[in-house]
């Protein structure tokens, strides 16, 4: 199956010509996304870290995990939609990207993960040990590879 | 005084035409800048969002500061190396973009502001730390500090377009707020 007219059909909707055509709104987007990353980034690396016993160690993980829920589900939604914007306004240099289905993948890897296995683990109480520090090293990984996979799209082609 | 002449001294260094010209090494050290904005700003944002009251309200300020402390340091750590190697190698044109003007003010307004909370309020955070609704002036800093550190980070994209460099025809004041007039002059 070849995705490629899908591709062209994104790059020619009236939203990737809109954000092609304009000077600041791939611009603005992209603040966006960097904005919505930093808080991605604290939510799930506050969690992460006490996972891995390296911080706020006297809190439970559950608790961290509950407060950092609601800013790591708006920061995700924002990232996808603003992600969206930029993606169509290059959908056909994104198809011959390597970094960006590096991304695609991860981020697939990543979203689905983040809400299976992570959290049932940072939501399991008691002291989980090395299986837990597992499975936040996986997250940071996981969120590391869609960052940086994500960012080296735009130094490629 | 112009500090033109030093950017362009740094720009004639080896080491600044090396990392300019280089395949990998800049492209490596930006993305070493921007992935670091999880670990310093998310951490930051978290220190910020407790000082407003919108989020862990029920653990102690001082607990949130000591924990996230030595993670934000790391992170500004990797963020002023990384900073001052993308300046080092694009000094000349760096120091005329007006976003990147702009960030240098905004990033001295976020330290003063983050200053000012540790010798003030924090000082007395015995007598207000567990509140779930820190005073008004600790609220204060958290709001500014996720403003400033939020302009911080849109004018730090902003740096890599070229809408407002000097080789191009501009209005008076970013002739001003550039320096590309004054310079020009010179």
């Amino acid at each position: 199956m070849d995705l490629l007219p899908l591709f062209q059909w994104c790059e020619e909707s009236g939203l990737g010509r809109t954000v092609r055509e304009s000077v600041w709104a791939f611009a603005v987007i992209e603040s966006v996304h960097l904005l919505a990353l930093a808080t991605m980034g604290g939510a799930v690396l506050l969690v992460d870290m006490r996972m891995l016993n390296l911080g706020m160690r006297q809190r439970p993980v559950a608790e961290l995990a509950a407060e950092a829920q609601p800013f790591q589900n708006a920061a995700l939604i924002v990232l996808i939609i603003s992600g969206l914007g930029l993606f169509t306004s290059e959908a056909v240099k994104c198809y011959y990207s390597v970094p960006f289905s590096v991304k695609m993948a991860a981020l697939f890897v990543a979203i689905i993960y983040t809400y299976t296995i992570r959290r049932r683990f940072a939501y399991s109480g008691g002291d989980g040990g090395t299986t837990r520090m597992a499975v936040a090293l996986v997250s940071v990984a996981l969120w590391f590879t869609v960052a940086a996979s994500g960012r080296w799209i735009g130094f490629s082609g | 005084m112009s500090l033109l002449p030093f950017c362009e001294w740094l720009a004639s260094t080896p080491g600044s035409i090396a990392l300019h010209e280089s395949l990998f090494m800049y492209p490596l050290v930006e993305s070493v800048h921007v992935l670091t904005l999880c670990l310093f700003v998310g951490m930051t944002m978290m220190l910020d969002l407790r000082l407003t009251g919108l989020a862990l309200r029920k653990v102690p300020v001082a607990d949130v500061v000591s924990r996230l402390q030595p993670l934000m340091f790391l992170g500004f750590a990797i963020m002023v190396v990384s900073g001052v190697l993308l300046f080092y190698a694009i000094p000349i044109r760096s120091y005329h973009n007006i976003f990147f003007r702009v960030k240098v003010v905004f990033l001295i307004l976020a330290g003063a502001n983050a200053l000012a909370f540790h010798r003030g309020i924090f000082r007395r955070v015995e007598s207000w730390g567990r509140d779930t609704e820190p005073p008004s002036r600790a609220r204060f800093a958290g709001f500014a500090s996720l403003i400033l550190w939020a302009v911080v980070i849109v004018t730090g994209r902003m740096i890599a377009y070229n809408w407002f460099d000097c080789d191009k025809p501009q209005p008076g004041w970013v002739q001003i707020a550039t320096g590309c007039s004054y310079d020009a002059e010179r």
